[in-house]
This record gives structure tokens, sequence and C-alpha cells, in this order.
């Protein structure tokens, strides 16, 4: 599905990131670790096309992202606080995606709905803009907007910070949920080493730009990540 | 401890993106308050042999005190939306020691070193030595230059009352319009003559100087207001806590007629009509309605044909320029978001287009009254509209796609230059030289109504090629992408 090939970025002479060859398959939900300043925003901004590689290239759906815009409508991610629009009410936010994805008000009620339990009675409804909520609402908010408009490709950097344990779990099962489906590719990048495993079924480590470690989650890996990073933080 | 934010703030100026990249802005500004200083020292020279021609019966001492409200009421008034509040980035300052009360005290005492309380020194100085060239007694005299002075940090700390208020009750410039616009009637209509009341008030001050601890006292209570509500803002839960606006749902069916532009029509107006900044704007749509009125009652103007389609661009116009020319910096809060998700960028851009056209014709038609003046003005006002709707439309579009600069939505409008760039001064020339430059050259050489007929065609050239136009100007949206990806995401 995912595909980069000599994908490098760097500015001026400090390489930011620097993966040779990286195929992420339709379905897989794919998990990316790494310390601050590992890559993995910029990785997942070269996969939305926001900057510029400086040399090789990702491929979606074999549409290579830098040069066609055809890949839009099957991605949908949610980076940070800027993909939201602090004027508008959840709801408005959520019915203008939908609009941009070709779904109708009922479409996207119906898919917001099953987000009742996520949602915990803060959003829907609460009569207020997206920029009056707290951080770890306004997060909510955008995740789940990342879900309309049954997207193949879903992109979410560091979806479990800011948010209250309960949250944390229950996010757990939506991208789990979004796993199973063999149909959906699920990106996420977080800090938190238990989350990822739990919901991820491969994982990758990156490290100053550069893949170390690509595994494929099982009982052990958690314990191999822990002592990866702790060997880090004592170098 | 100023020391320390002093250098705090030496070094968030000089650091700041916004000085490094803006540094024709900031040479402009500077000619601009050198202007105005030089404006101040003439009229400082030039009031007394003024007030001894116009008035040759009165003591000008007394005529210029009798002018004292006015100059404090427009003092006040352009304060209002020039000067704001030092602002002092307190948050990582409340976790540290140091008292509250200097954190306050630094920001209102800062305050009084504006240029603006500076500015009425530069003629009140020199009218001062004149007077006292002229035979008046020295003691009064100087008193009166510590009165204007007074006066001056009065309407400073004044003004910043009026802010707070404003900025709570989100009435935008409501409080001071009724406030100077009341004192202004009550005197204009007789019902208590204030101007005659403070010229009396400072003449009786400058014979008996100890009633000067009046002004004083005035001084040292809004000083100490201002402290107060200020003291109480310096809390973190008072920045922390939820805000209780109610989100209004605003029915917007209508743009549906649009077509596949809907969503984002739907988009742009609620930026408008939610946002401090945009408020602002809409506010101005009035203001610049009005324009035409600065002109066309003195015959004088309605003399200068080639006026009319400059005032008529700028009347059919406004929006267009107003909020033209930050396009697409107003989006640039989520300009991600709009990158990434799926969107067509041609709709995008065309929802502006449609919304500035629409602009234009209202404005058009609200417009019509001017014909009062001349049926002359309502052709070169519509020829003008055209021009605006075929032309100027897609130029100002063209010209945002050169914009880098990054707006904050919640921020006050008036003389808030973040946006503002090379550009938005470029740009000002095409779009309203240009076809006064036309029509000015037109109708010399040739006729009036060919200079029209110029305007219409030009116009409706672009009307036609309307799509051609912006399959051009949206490559080139597209080819500063990434460029302005960057931009928007940087703080200023």
């Amino acid at each position: 599905m995912i595909q980069s090939h000599n994908l490098s970025k760097s500015y001026g002479s400090n390489t930011v990131l620097n993966i040779e060859n990286l195929d992420i398959p339709k379905g897989q939900s794919f998990g990316l670790v790494g310390n601050n300043g590992a890559g993995k925003t910029t990785f997942f901004s070269l996969l939305l096309d926001l900057i510029k590689p400086t040399t090789g290239r990702i491929t979606s759906n074999n549409i290579v992202v830098s040069e066609s815009e055809d890949w839009k409508p099957f991605t949908s991610s949610f980076i940070d606080e800027s993909f939201l629009i602090g004027y508008l009410t959840p709801e408005e936010y959520f019915y203008f995606i939908g609009d941009l994805r070709g779904q109708n008000k009922a479409d996207v009620d119906a898919l917001v709905s099953q987000f009742e339990d996520f949602f915990n009675g803060e959003i829907i409804g609460a009569k207020k803009y997206l920029r009056d909520l707290s951080k770890g609402n306004q997060k909510k908010a955008g995740i789940v907007a990342a879900l309309i408009g049954n997207p193949e490709v879903v992109i979410l950097d560091e979806p479990f910070a800011n948010l209250d344990p309960t949250t944390q779990i229950r996010l757990k099962q939506i991208i789990k949920k979004l796993a199973d489906d063999r149909e959906i590719s699920v990106l996420v990048s977080s800090h938190d080493l238990m989350h990822v495993t739990e919901v991820c079924e491969r994982i990758v480590v990156l490290e100053k730009g550069e893949v170390i470690k690509d595994i494929r989650t099982s009982e052990a890996t958690l314990k191999e990540l822990e002592a990866h990073f702790a060997s880090q933080s004592s170098s | 401890m100023i020391k320390h934010f002093l250098n705090l703030e030496w070094k968030q100026y000089f650091r700041s993106s916004y000085w490094q990249k803006n540094l024709l802005l900031n040479i402009l500004l500077v000619f601009f308050a050198l202007y105005f200083v030089a404006m101040f020292l003439i009229m400082g020279f030039a009031l007394y042999p003024i007030l001894k021609k116009v008035y040759p019966d009165s003591d000008p001492f007394v005529v210029a005190n009798g002018f004292l409200f006015f100059w404090f009421l427009g003092d006040l008034f352009i304060r209002f939306f020039f000067q704001k509040l030092p602002v002092m980035s307190v948050k990582p300052l409340l976790t540290l020691p140091i008292k509250r009360s200097s954190v306050v005290n630094y920001v209102l005492g800062k305050s009084a070193t504006n240029f603006f309380n500076f500015l009425p020194l530069f003629a009140v100085i020199p009218f001062g030595i004149i007077l006292i060239s002229k035979g008046y007694a020295t003691g009064p005299i100087l008193i009166w230059m510590l009165v204007m002075l007074l006066l001056t940090l009065i309407s400073n700390y004044l003004n910043f009352v009026f802010e707070s208020i404003s900025a709570e009750t989100e009435l935008s410039f409501l409080p001071i319009i009724a406030v100077v616009g009341g004192l202004f009637a009550l005197n204009h209509f007789n019902i208590i003559n204030l101007a005659e009341l403070l010229g009396n008030a400072v003449i009786t001050i400058t014979e008996n100087p100890i009633y000067i601890l009046m002004p004083i006292a005035l001084l040292a209570a809004l000083y100490f207001a201002n402290f107060k509500s200020l003291r109480q803002k310096l809390f973190l839960d008072s920045s922390l806590k939820v805000k209780a606006t109610q989100a209004k749902s605003t029915n917007l069916e209508w743009t549906k007629r649009f077509g596949s532009v809907a969503p984002f029509m739907q988009l742009d107006i609620k930026l408008l009509t939610r946002n401090k900044r945009t408020k602002s704007s809409l506010w101005m749509l009035g203001l610049g309605l009005l324009y035409g009125l600065f002109f066309y009652p003195q015959p004088m103007y309605r003399e200068m044909t080639f006026m009319f389609a400059f005032i008529g661009i700028f009347v059919t116009g406004i929006f267009l320029i107003n909020f033209g020319q930050f396009i697409p910096a107003w989006d640039s809060g989520y300009y991600k978001l709009l990158m990434s998700q799926n969107i067509p960028y041609k709709d995008y851009l065309r929802s502006k287009h449609t919304l500035m056209t629409l602009s234009v014709v209202l404005l058009f038609v609200l417009s019509i009254p001017y014909v009062y003046f001349g049926w002359k003005i309502l052709l070169a006002h519509f020829a003008a509209a055209v021009y605006n709707i075929g032309v100027n439309t897609h130029v100002i579009l063209y010209g945002g796609s050169f914009n880098r600069k990054k707006i904050e939505l919640d921020q006050k409008a008036a003389f808030n230059f973040q946006g503002t760039g090379a550009v938005q001064w470029i740009i000002g020339i095409p779009l309203m030289i240009i076809p006064m430059a036309i029509f000015g050259i037109v109708n010399w050489l040739v006729s009036f109504e060919v200079a029209i007929a110029v305007l219409l065609i030009l116009g409706l050239l672009g009307i036609v090629f309307h799509h051609k136009i912006m399959d051009f100007i949206t490559q080139k949206y597209q080819d500063s992408k990434y460029k302005m990806i960057d931009a928007f995401s940087q703080n200023t």
C-alpha cells in the first residue's frame, strides 16, 4: 500500500530522515516509535505531502504523493491541533470534513454516533467552539474526524498524548477495531511503548531518522523495546 | 527586576521572526513617526500666529484652551485604535519569585513611554515657549505644560480602561464611540459646554497651581483602576478558565446553490463572523461605503472626474481589498488540514472569489445613492464595480500566492500589522492606481464615455476568461504550497 524508496529529508546539512526502504502492506496496523527528533512526524508529513522530500519518494496505492493529489480521497490524518478549525463547533467540523469527503450529514451522524462513549458527552451538543475545548477534547474531535469518509489509510501522530486514562483505553479499542479491518491501514506514532505494542501488529523504531528496528509484535516485543530505549538513555 | 524585564523584551523583539522579516514595515513605521513629529512641531510653532490671525480680538492662550476638549477626545479616539497595552508574556513569570505587583507596575509604567505620549509634547513645548516669548508669565505657562502632560497621561490610562471594557464585552469599538460621541454631542448641542468648562479649568489651574492636585488625583485613580484590573487578570486560572461563549449555529443553506464551493463558502462566512480580527473588517465595510462622502460633497472634487474611478474602486471594493489581501492567510491556522484533506485547490479559491464578487455587487447596490451627486458618478462606480469583479478579484488572488504571513484570528484588527508584508503594500498599486490611471488618461485624452467603456471592457474580459485565469492562479498556489505550509506553521 505505502512504499518509500530512498526517502530522505534534510535541512541544510542536517539530515532528519533517511529511510532506504519501508513497505507498509494494505491493512497493516503500523506503529512508529522513537525519541524526540527521531523523525516520526517528519515521516508522516512527507506521507501527507506537507513537506518536500530531499531525495526519493513515497507512493501510496501506487500514487507518488508529491506528484499527484489522487491519494487524498482515501487518506485521512490527525497530526496536531493545526488540523482543527478553531471557530467551528465539533459538529460543524465533522460536517465540513464530511462534505469534503462526499459524506452527507446523515452519514456523518451515523459514524459519529459510534463514538459517544469516546466523547464522554463533552463534545457533541456542548455548544462550544473547538478553540474553547480542552486539549484532550480537541484531540478526540480531531481523531474522530480522521475516521470520516471510509479512509483506507489513517495516520495518527501521538494519538495517546494528552488523553486521560479512560479515553486512552477507549482509543486503544477504536484503533484495534480499525486494525482488524483488513481494508484499513492504520499508522500510529507514540512515545508510549505499551500502547503501541498493544494496538500495532508491526513496530518500527526510528533513531536519528533511520530505521533501526522493524519488529512483528509478539509477547516479547514490549520487553525488547524497553530494553532498547533503556540502553539509549544510558549511552 | 526592571532590568530583567527590559532584557527579556529586548530579546523578544529582536529575536522574533516578525522583526527579521519585516524590516521594510519597520522602516515605514519610523517614517510615519517622523512625519507626525514634524506635523506636531509645525503645529506647535504655527498655532500662535494662526490663532492671532483667526481670532484677532481674543487671547490666543484662552482660545487654545477652548480647543483642548476636542484635542482630548481626538487623542482618546485615536489611541483606542492605535495604542495597545504593552503585552508581556506573563505565564512563564508567574511561577517565579516575582511580585505580581511589580509585573503590573512594569507593564503600566512602560505604557507611559509610548510614542503617543511624547507626540503632544512636540506641539505643547514650542507653543509654550512662544507664549513666554510673547510676554506671558513664565510660571503659569510651565504649569500649563505640566497640565498638558498630565492630560496626555490621563488619556493614556483612560484608554486602557476602555480597551479592557471592549475586550470583555465583545462590543468592539462601540463603547469608545458611545462615550466620545456622547461627550461631543453634549458639547455640540450646547447641553453642557464641556469645551469651555475644560478650558476654564485648565486656566484656573495655571492661575492657582494648587488645583493641579486634581488632575494628578484623577491620573492616580485611573492608574489604580488599571492596576487592579490587570492584577486580577494576572492569575493563571483566568487564562485557563473555560470561556463560556455559547456557540451559535448558523443556517447557511443558501450557499448550497453555489455547488461545489458551498462548504468553503460556509466556512468563510463563519470565519468572518466568529473571529475578532475578521469581525472588525466587517465594520470597515460601513466606513468604506461612506468614503465617497469625504469627496463628493465638495465641488472641487466633483470637477476631478478621474477621481471617480478611484473612489468607485474603493467604495465597491472595500471588502475585496480588506478580505482579499490576506488570502490565504485567513486559513493559516489550519492550512495543513486543508492541504492534506480531499480538497480541490481550485474550489477553495473559487469560494473566495465568489464571496468577493458578491460583496462587490452588494456594495455597488448600496452605493447607488451616490447618484445624488450626479449620474456620472453612478456610471463610474458601475464601471469600477465591473472592473473589480473582472480584474481586481483575480489580481488579489494572484497576490495571495505570495502570502507567507500567518494571522491569528483572535487578535484585534486595528493597527494590527500581523500578516502584513511587502505584498500587501505592493498589491495596492495594480489594485487601485492602475484603474485610476487608465481611467484618468483615457478620460483626459478621449472622453468620459470612452474611459468608462475601457474599464467595462477590461472587467468583462476578466469575467470571460475567469476559468483560464483561475487555472493559472491555482497553479501558482500549488507551486508555493510547501513554502506556505512552512511559513504558516511558524510562530510570529
